[in-house]
């Protein structure tokens, strides 16, 4: 559980978390594991469709939360089961302990819940005096621990077996085998005597089928069975999203939910529960069944028009599966109670702001959560714009604040970048293009000394453009180029390598804006939200995008910003919306543009035989489903090699690199590990931020694997 | 039923460990599940651990065993169930129906016929609102299931016509079976039989 107070105190806690090498294996096997497993499970299938229909179903129910609810009490109490509506977390723990006060009930035995972990349900039953024991094997360690979990699928997925043999020597009193098969038989042994003595089975839910008055769970092991079989009483604990009109709304569910957590194709159970059924453990032989929906925020989420859409998610935990950060430091420093990109959104609703405030800036916005998700939900979005609202809440720290008022001025911004130019002189490398040590107003050096910075360039873009733009007399084409601030400011090269190639082609117009600014990202990025739409205001009117077939940006960030994030930023603001949908849609990259569009052909250049790797910038890969065009447009130069995890990010963010620096140390560390082990000679990618922290890696580092935008890699075979 | 469907079924189930087998007539597979029953390992409280020194409570409930082995199959109809009893008695297999509750510590082999089967996934569809059935197929060392490949589907969407009116019908306690229980939650290392059966025996069985 996320327990720091301050910032200090959180890095300092995901510092140590970084240093739990058990834990880092482990969730680094599963990573790797997962992404084969996934795409297995999904073979043949229509994923995005299937996707887009689970966002669609839940979105309407998620619309009609009230009416379906009070379907399902209807139908379910025709039945015999007592339905209950919680307001609170609070209100329904004090509702289940009732049911188990009226009913006399001793000890309860649970089937695994996210909904009750949400509540606290345990702290709350125990405090009452009540006995209560987890059935999931995985709760159950982590609750003789005294710990949350750390998955929403796998609980205790951050333990050894070690650590389980020494904690099940505890419970029997005798010295256990670190043997999993034995350590799982002593669980069995253990739990089966549980259900035995278990009063009352409490279960969570996956679905409750309005039209039947059903309630689905989705287990592996079969505790859910006989928690709700052996007990007399059963309660199920359910969060009000997880109501479903149909049975087929809950088969479409189930399509994906175990494909999607673990790439199995099902669980081993999934269990269908309609009214009271046969119990010969009660007098009557018929079980007490309670069901408890729980509000706590969900109706006042559902009727916001951007944040609803986190009432779809059905708990996969995909998204923790694939995030790269939740992937290095774990569940417990990665979430609260719900881990992993959802997990980050949920707390800030269900748990607080206090709670939320340092999860959400540890994501590095790479967007490989938004990708898997099953629900289709827009998860770096929604943590960013947590990020900002928790800002406006609490008030801007002074870097951010300072940092939004000079880019929504851009000549006050660019001319801040040009002095820095003489302002870092004393802190530059003899050679001039790295910084030596950074000034101590900026940050503490040695936290970054991980990789060189680069100086700012002698000349920025935007002044030698005037003597470089290419005189074309019939261009079949007009592009505007975007730059973004540090191809502009300290990578020059890489525009003029991209000016060159299309060049080459004559036929195209090309065209730099001048009242262009900086995308206006790192702002958003730092929860500067009203700074990121005065930039993009500023982009728009620069740029006139009824001027230009394309508007062409090197830069990955860029790109899927203007793309994706100005037509939302820009929403509410009619007059110029016309004019964004424009913009937006004549966005493309550079390999794009040049691949897709030009179709330049590999007779412009002479193959140089050099092997070279790939980093697909989290921007384009995921941000614009880029993925050919730069590896064929590298390959038409040079021998494109495979690496693995191309697509994996490689720990810029941005400022976040500047914020977490020991996340984004180990990021690169990984990602150069990758690129050195296929045995190239130099890394293409597409974003100047990638180059960045690539390049300064293998520099700090004395490797001597370059790294260069394609751009570059391309323009120095030109015939 | 097509032929791609019951290779599609077995592949699926099969992939998550069950035995899959072809029987010609219902009396087969009483004779499969007796001859399981016997070949397997005399404790039947084995997969509880007693042979390992996992606590001395457990050793206890290991001493407290029935020295017979038992097999457990209600909701059979009856001219079945008396079929199945005549092969378990000449084997000396005790046979019980009802009073599951009373055997929680374990018994040999559950047996039960399916209400459906899902191709796509392999999963086996059991109507469990007998309480019996349900511990049955929970508490079972091994399962033996017969499926009838008339009762077989394509896949859950396929079966949902079926599966509606069995939900209709409350209470209901509707299960979809795929493969032995199992656990990953120790170091993701796939471990069988951590609450429920630890083998799952299907018998497609050609009734049409
Ligand atoms: S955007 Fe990337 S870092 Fe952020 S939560 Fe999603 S996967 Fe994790
Ligand atoms: S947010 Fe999406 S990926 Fe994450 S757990 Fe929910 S449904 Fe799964």
């Amino acid at each position: 559980m996320q327990t720091a107070v301050k910032i200090e105190e959180y890095l300092q806690e995901v510092e140590e978390s970084l240093g739990n090498e058990f834990q880092r294996k482990a969730l680094d096997t599963f990573a790797v594991a997962y992404r084969t497993g996934r795409a297995n499970a999904f073979a043949g299938m229509d994923v995005k469709g299937l996707v887009d229909e689970i966002a669609q179903a839940k979105d309407d129910g998620i619309r009609r939360m009230d009416e379906l609810y009070n379907q399902f009490k209807q139908k379910a109490e025709s039945m015999g089961v007592h339905v209950h509506l919680a307001e609170t977390a609070e209100e329904a723990n004090r509702i289940i302990a009732r049911i188990a006060k009226d009913n006399d009930c001793k000890k309860v035995i649970k089937a695994k819940s996210m909904t009750a972990e949400e509540t606290h349900l345990n702290t709350h039953l125990e405090a009452e005096g009540l006995k209560v024991v987890e059935s999931d094997l995985g709760e159950w360690i982590i609750q003789m621990r005294g710990e949350g979990p750390s998955h929403m699928v796998m609980p205790a997925i951050h333990l050894s077996r070690f650590q389980v043999a020494d904690l099940f020597a505890g419970v029997t009193k005798k010295e256990q085998d670190p043997d999993i098969p034995k350590l799982v038989k002593v669980a069995r042994r253990e739990l089966r005597k549980e259900y035995v003595e278990a009063d009352m089975g409490i279960s969570g839910s996956n679905f409750a089928v309005v039209e039947t008055g059903t309630i689905g769970l989705v287990t592996n092991e079969g505790n859910a069975r006989l928690a709700t079989t052996l007990p007399r009483v059963h309660v199920a604990l359910v969060g009000l999203e997880k109501l479903t009109p149909t049975l087929h709304d809950a088969l479409r569910i189930l399509r994906a939910l175990p494909r999607n957590a673990t790439g199995q194709q099902i669980t081993s159970y999934v269990t269908w529960i309609t009214g009271p059924n046969e119990c010969k453990g009660a007098p009557d032989d018929k079980k007490v069944m309670h069901v408890v929906f729980l509000d706590n925020g969900r109706k006042k989420l559902a009727k916001d028009k951007d944040f609803a859409q986190i009432l779809r998610c059905i708990r996969c935990g995909a998204c923790a599966n694939v995030c790269p950060v939740y992937r290095l430091v774990g569940g417990h420093k990665y979430g609260h109670v719900y881990i992993g990109a959802i997990g980050l959104i949920m707390t800030y609703f269900f748990h607080g702001k206090d709670k939320a405030k340092f999860l959400v800036q540890n994501c590095v916005n790479c967007g490989a959560c938004k990708e898997v998700c099953a629900a289709g939900i827009d998860l770096p979005r929604l943590i960013k714009e947590i990020h900002a609202m928790i800002q406006d809440e609490d008030g801007h720290p002074a870097q951010s604040k300072l940092m939004g008022l000079v880019l929504k001025n851009r000549t006050l911004f660019h001319t801040l970048l040009k002095n820095m130019r003489w302002a870092q002189k004393p802190f530059a490398e003899r050679d001039g293009q790295y910084i030596r040590h950074l000034p101590t107003v900026f940050m503490k050096d040695k936290d970054q000394d991980f990789r060189k910075l680069p100086t700012i360039a002698d000349k920025a873009f935007r002044d030698e453009w005037k003597s470089i733009k290419p005189e074309v007399r019939n261009p079949t084409l007009r592009v505007a180029l975007f730059s973004g601030c540090v191809q502009d400011f300290v990578y020059p090269e890489q525009m003029k390598a991209a000016v060159k190639i299309i060049a080459s082609t004559g036929t195209v117009e090309l065209d730099y804006p001048m009242k262009q600014s900086c995308c206006g990202l790192p702002v958003n990025m730092m929860g500067e939200k009203q700074a990121a739409v005065e930039v993009a205001r500023q982009n728009v009117l620069a740029i006139d995008p009824s001027k230009y077939d394309y508007i062409m940006t090197m830069c990955a960030s860029c790109a899927s910003h203007l793309k994706h994030s100005y037509p939302k930023l820009l929403e509410n603001d009619a007059d110029l919306a016309p004019k964004v949908a424009q913009f937006a849609d004549k966005v493309i990259d550079f390999s794009s543009f040049i691949h897709d569009v030009l179709q330049i052909s590999s007779m412009k250049f002479n193959r140089s035989g050099k092997r070279i790797g790939y980093h697909a910038p989290c921007h384009l890969c995921r941000g614009l489903e880029v993925r050919e065009a730069p590896r064929e447009a590298i390959n038409m130069a040079h021998d494109y090699v495979p690496t693995s995890e191309e697509e994996v990010c490689c720990g810029f963010g941005g400022s976040y690199s500047m914020k977490f620096p020991a996340i984004s140390k180990t990021l690169l560390a990984k990602k150069m590990a990758n690129l050195e082990a296929g045995d190239i000679a130099a890394v293409a990618t597409d974003c100047p931020g990638c180059v960045m922290q690539i390049r300064g890696g293998m520099k700090a580092s004395g490797k001597d694997i370059e790294v260069k935008h394609v751009a570059e890699l391309l323009a120095e075979r030109l015939r | 039923m097509s032929q791609e469907h019951i290779e599609l079924f077995t592949k699926k189930a099969e992939a998550v460990s069950a035995i899959v087998k072809r029987i010609d007539k219902l009396n087969e597979a009483y004779a499969y599940a007796v001859d399981v029953c016997l070949n397997k390992n005399a404790c039947q409280l084995l997969l509880s651990g007693c042979e390992n020194a996992i606590s001395d409570e457990a050793s206890d409930l290991c001493e407290a065993k029935a020295a017979d082995k038992v097999m457990a199959a209600p909701k059979l109809a009856d001219d079945q169930y008396a079929e199945l009893a005549k092969a378990a008695e000449k084997a000396g297999v005790k046979l019980i129906a009802d009073g599951l509750r009373n055997h929680l510590a374990g018994i040999d082999i559950g047996f039960a016929v399916a209400d459906l089967g899902l191709a796509e996934t392999g999963s086996l569809v059991l109507d469990s609102s007998s309480e019996d059935l349900r511990l049955s197929t929970m508490v079972s060392e091994i399962n033996v299931v017969v499926l009838p490949l008339s009762k077989l589907r394509a896949s859950s969407y396929e079966a949902e016509a079926e599966l509606l009116p069995m939900m209709q019908k409350a209470p209901n306690y509707l299960a979809f079976i795929t493969g032995a229980s199992r656990t990953a939650d120790i170091e993701r290392v796939l471990a069988i039989g951590v609450h429920g059966p630890l083998e799952l025996h299907i018998l497609l069985w050609e009734d049409a």
